[in-house]
């Protein structure tokens, strides 16, 4: 009998060559990640379990996003309690003013191909675009690992995603991923992997994979996985072993259930408040005049999702009553946007450019909005409350569509070509 | 577990997501009691004020989606919520929910016929009890259940740890 793809991390991480779907198994973890918010919750619960040390210093990663700047004073509570378990623990990997966790886990190489990886945020999904084994936790189970370095879990079954062909030039994986939410529904994937393949997928930039692989907990994932490449190889600076090449779900494997698609057929689409599954072609919307448009996040911040929209902005203004946020996700992304040009174009149409972080997709900073003001952003979440008061309302989209929106003031469908210089 | 117990129910939707129970604004005060009064609140302003000890949820599907802000959990708790009747839960709020010691219950059918402020009873590990009817339960995964007995994931640990 075949398995799928975390059904062969699995396998290789225990050494349990029959583990499937719905066995429960302890893991050994290979990395975490903590960040801000949650530091000084792992760190009174690590030594309320009664730890004395960590189970292997060099395999956590301690990063400051959410609150970075601090924007409150208490904000620095978190800060000092970070720092402070830095200096006794003696941690390796810390990141003060980078950018987003899930950007920098991947950017800075602390995740590789068949890994298994938690991480004190639901959108640790992420890692499944270079083929790892990705989940959120909470943070006395992160102290726990901290503690032991190992994890239970119940092998997740997998619906597997098949797309093929070429996407219209409007188009973009968080399209893909949007219309996937929608028609799995918001909890269409609870406790799941989702798996993807094709022709489409193969051709996808690793950004753009890790777009789709990050709003996976959005339909309830516990994880996404996509097949290593030499895409992978490149981004992650390593060549492919023979367990990492074999990361693809075989033919006989048992899948929970099977979706394909035709690349042709995806249609730039928006999630209307307030929930991710309520999802609408850009088309069929008229007339909705916006507020503010957010471009960034670790959904889409990155270097490709900038240049789309500088593409789109570039010989343009924004709206005058239009606030245009644009936010990169690491100060990598920032440094390359400012050195291609892509920042001046934004800049020129009227962007505010912020420091790299969560920023507005948290709610906390730069941007917050109030009752009946409307956004369009290419972050994860539209929720009540989200970005401002409860009755902000948030429409998600790609920054293709965000970009055009923010010039018409309204929201548009974008339906010339995208030339990237 | 064999427990049983009866609580007056309140009534909430699907998909009630962690950003509902407690928004991220909310998140940086310094305890879970500064917190617990803003609970619900961008739903249900008064919800959290009216909610008393030994209080029973009764929702709808996918409740606890969004962020791994264990805090939701431990609010719910904080207010006195005994447990939580919902079609399903998402998944890290699930284990999150475990890990403290709070008690979840998946029925599907529960929501559909539930009346808020009416009272149930719930026999753990096997039926819900309301208006004279009997809702089935399953029973937890044993892994969870030896978590739970431990009085959570902390507890299970300091054990560990030779501590308790």
């Amino acid at each position: 009998m075949g398995a799928t793809i975390i059904e062969k991390i699995i396998r290789n991480n225990t050494g349990l060559e029959k583990a499937v779907a719905n066995d429960i198994v302890t893991v050994n973890v290979d990395r975490v990640m903590i960040h801000d918010i949650f530091i000084p919750f792992v760190a009174d619960k690590f030594e309320e379990m009664g730890f004395k040390k960590l189970w292997d210093p060099d395999k956590v990663v301690l990063i400051y996003d959410h609150l970075v700047p601090a924007s409150q004073v208490d904000d620095t509570r978190h800060f000092k309690a970070g720092n402070e378990f830095v200096k006794k623990y003696g941690l390796n990997n810390i990141h003060r003013a980078d950018g987003i966790c899930h950007q920098l886990m991947t950017e800075a190489g602390y995740v590789k191909p068949g890994d298994v990886v938690f991480g004190t945020d639901s959108h640790t999904t992420t890692y499944g675009c270079v083929g790892a084994f990705s989940s959120g936790i909470g943070y006395t189970e992160m102290a726990s690992i901290l503690g032991t370095g190992e994890m239970w879990v119940k092998v997740p079954e997998t619906i597997k995603v098949t797309i093929n062909g070429v996407l219209p030039n409007n188009v973009t994986s968080k399209d893909i991923i949007l219309k996937l939410i929608g028609d799995l529904g918001a909890d269409g994937a609870t406790y799941k992997a989702l798996e993807f393949a094709g022709d489409t997928v193969e051709n996808m930039s690793i950004a753009s994979r890790m777009t789709i692989a990050n709003m996976a907990i959005e339909a309830g994932a516990k994880c996404a996985l996509f097949t290593p490449d030499y895409k992978t190889e490149e981004y992650c600076e390593i060549s492919l072993n023979d367990m990492q090449r074999d990361l693809v779900g075989d033919d006989d494997a048992v899948y929970n259930k099977e979706l394909t698609y035709r690349a042709e057929d995806f249609v730039p689409v928006v999630a209307c408040p307030s929930q991710v599954d309520n999802i609408k072609p850009v088309s069929e919307l008229s007339d909705i005049s916006i507020d503010q448009v957010f471009i960034g996040s670790c959904t889409n911040g990155r270097l490709e999702d900038l240049q789309k929209a500088a593409a789109v902005l570039k010989g343009k203004k924004v709206a005058p009553f239009v606030k245009l946020i644009v936010t990169p996700a690491s100060t990598k992304i920032y440094r390359q946007a400012s050195e291609d040009g892509t920042l001046s174009v934004l800049l020129e149409a009227g962007a505010i450019v912020t420091h790299p972080g969560c920023g507005l997709c948290c709610g906390r900073t730069g941007g917050i909005l109030t009752d009946k003001e409307r956004v369009v952003a290419t972050n994860n979440r539209n929720f009540l409350g989200r970005m401002g008061t409860s009755k902000v309302e948030i429409f998600l989209a790609s920054p293709i569509t965000a970009a055009a929106s923010a010039i018409a003031g309204k929201i548009v469908n974008y339906d010339k070509s995208i030339n990237i210089w | 577990m064999n427990d049983t117990f009866s609580g007056k129910i309140w009534v909430l939707d699907d998909d009630i997501d962690t950003d509902i129970i407690i928004p991220t604004e909310y998140l940086a005060l310094k305890s879970v009691e500064d917190m617990k009064k803003y609970a619900f609140s961008p739903l249900r302003k008064e919800l959290a004020g009216q909610i008393r000890q030994g209080d029973i949820i009764v929702a709808g599907k996918n409740f606890g989606c969004g962020s791994s802000r264990e805090q939701a959990p431990e609010i719910i708790k904080a207010l006195g919520i005994k447990c939580i009747i919902a079609k399903s839960f998402a998944r890290i709020f699930y284990r999150n929910s475990i890990n403290n010691g709070l008690l979840l219950i998946e029925n599907k059918q529960l929501h559909d016929d539930a009346v808020e402020g009416d009272i149930i009873d719930v026999e753990v590990n096997n039926a819900v009890y309301y208006n004279g009817r009997e809702y089935k339960i399953s029973s937890l995964p044993q892994n969870l259940v030896d978590i739970i007995e431990a009085g959570g994931l902390v507890k299970a640990m300091r054990r560990r740890n030779g501590l308790d």
